[in-house]
């Protein structure tokens, strides 16, 4: 699946590019994978940030929960890899 | 939301990395924990982003510390480690994540596992129990490759100095201090059964280093007996290199 073992970071790497489209932090936020059914928090899965886009990968069995690509001013993004994502409403305000 | 930076003053923390400290305006404030991404632009419109954990506690003055470690064919690392200057401005977007966080109100245990810059969200936890009068006992594991890598060094004696409810290891891969009981080396099970919290007092764990590190702790936490669901993990690494 990929040349390197170690070549991923994680969901909290692609807090800021969410950040862009989401007005709640996605990084805490529960996600079902759609291929495994495994329900864990966005910050758990395997973030690829090297190629044209970001990808996410479930941290089970690795299959896609997430593609987000930046073209001539779009963002497309492609949620289909997950059932549902379960964000928390309260944390959206927290701060110092 | 991309906000203007300000550089209000810079530290070497090592040879090869730098706390910057940034005044921005309309900081609506922070977790421990928490990350910023900076933007630089070229003159001619190339820009470049990079994520950067928050080094400070907490506060509400407005002002927050990255420390940046300087990266031998970085794009971003070496200007902000040797070009930039107080005064200078760069674009802040955070803060980022709400899942690798420390917060004021918790109570139970934390074990604090470091891999060389991965140091930096875990010693702002460090910094805001202590701005907070938290009485939270931690422990951190901290591994780098020789003591002059060290982060933060004095701040962390003082630390474990005075308040005996921080407790601090240290573990070296490549080179440790003359009659260092250990040998150089990764981190093993002997290490975390000796240097973390036994899993039965049920500590909050943390760990962030480059993404090789982390997977080796988080298999070692999970192996001494620790649920995964106390493990939080934060990975970085060349691959950070976005773009």
């Amino acid at each position: 699946m990929s040349s390197h073992p170690f070549d991923y970071l994680d969901g909290n790497a692609a807090g800021g590019e969410l950040s862009n489209i989401f007005a709640l932090d996605v990084t805490a936020a529960e996600g079902q994978c759609a291929h495994c059914g495994a329900t864990k928090p966005f910050a758990e899965a395997r973030v690829y940030v090297r190629g044209p886009g970001l990808v996410a990968r479930c941290a089970v069995c690795e299959h896609v929960l997430l593609r987000l690509v930046n073209v001539r001013q779009r963002l497309l993004l492609d949620v289909r890899g997950m059932t549902y994502l379960s964000l928390n409403a309260s944390q959206s305000q927290e701060s110092a | 939301m991309w906000r203007t930076a300000k550089v209000v003053s810079l530290r070497n923390e090592t040879t090869t990395a730098r706390t910057i400290t940034f005044e921005v305006p309309d900081w609506p404030g922070h977790l421990a924990g928490q990350h910023v991404d900076v933007r630089l632009t070229a003159a001619d419109g190339y820009t470049a982003v990079r994520s950067y954990s928050i080094a400070s506690a907490p506060s509400s003055d407005a002002h927050i510390e990255i420390t940046v470690e300087r990266l031998p064919n970085g794009e971003v690392s070496p200007y902000l480690t040797e070009e930039l200057v107080v005064d200078d401005r760069v674009e802040l977007r955070g803060p980022i994540g709400g899942w690798f966080v420390w917060r004021t109100q918790q109570a139970e245990p934390v074990q604090l596992i470091a891999g060389g810059s991965g140091i930096v969200p875990l010693m702002a936890m460090i910094r805001s129990r202590a701005s907070a009068g938290s009485n939270a006992p931690f422990r951190l594991l901290y591994s780098v490759s020789e003591p002059a890598a060290v982060f933060y060094r004095d701040e962390l004696r003082a630390v474990s100095d005075h308040d005996h409810s921080v407790g601090l290891t240290y573990t070296y891969t490549r080179v440790a201090p003359e009659d260092w009981p250990r040998v150089p080396g990764r981190i093993d099970p002997t290490l975390i059964a000796s240097a973390t919290w036994p899993s039965q007092h049920s500590a909050t764990c943390y760990v962030c280093g480059p993404t090789s590190f982390v997977e080796t702790a988080a298999r070692l936490l999970t192996g001494s007996g620790y649920s995964p669901d106390k493990i939080r993990t934060e990975r970085f690494g060349p691959t950070g290199d976005r773009q």
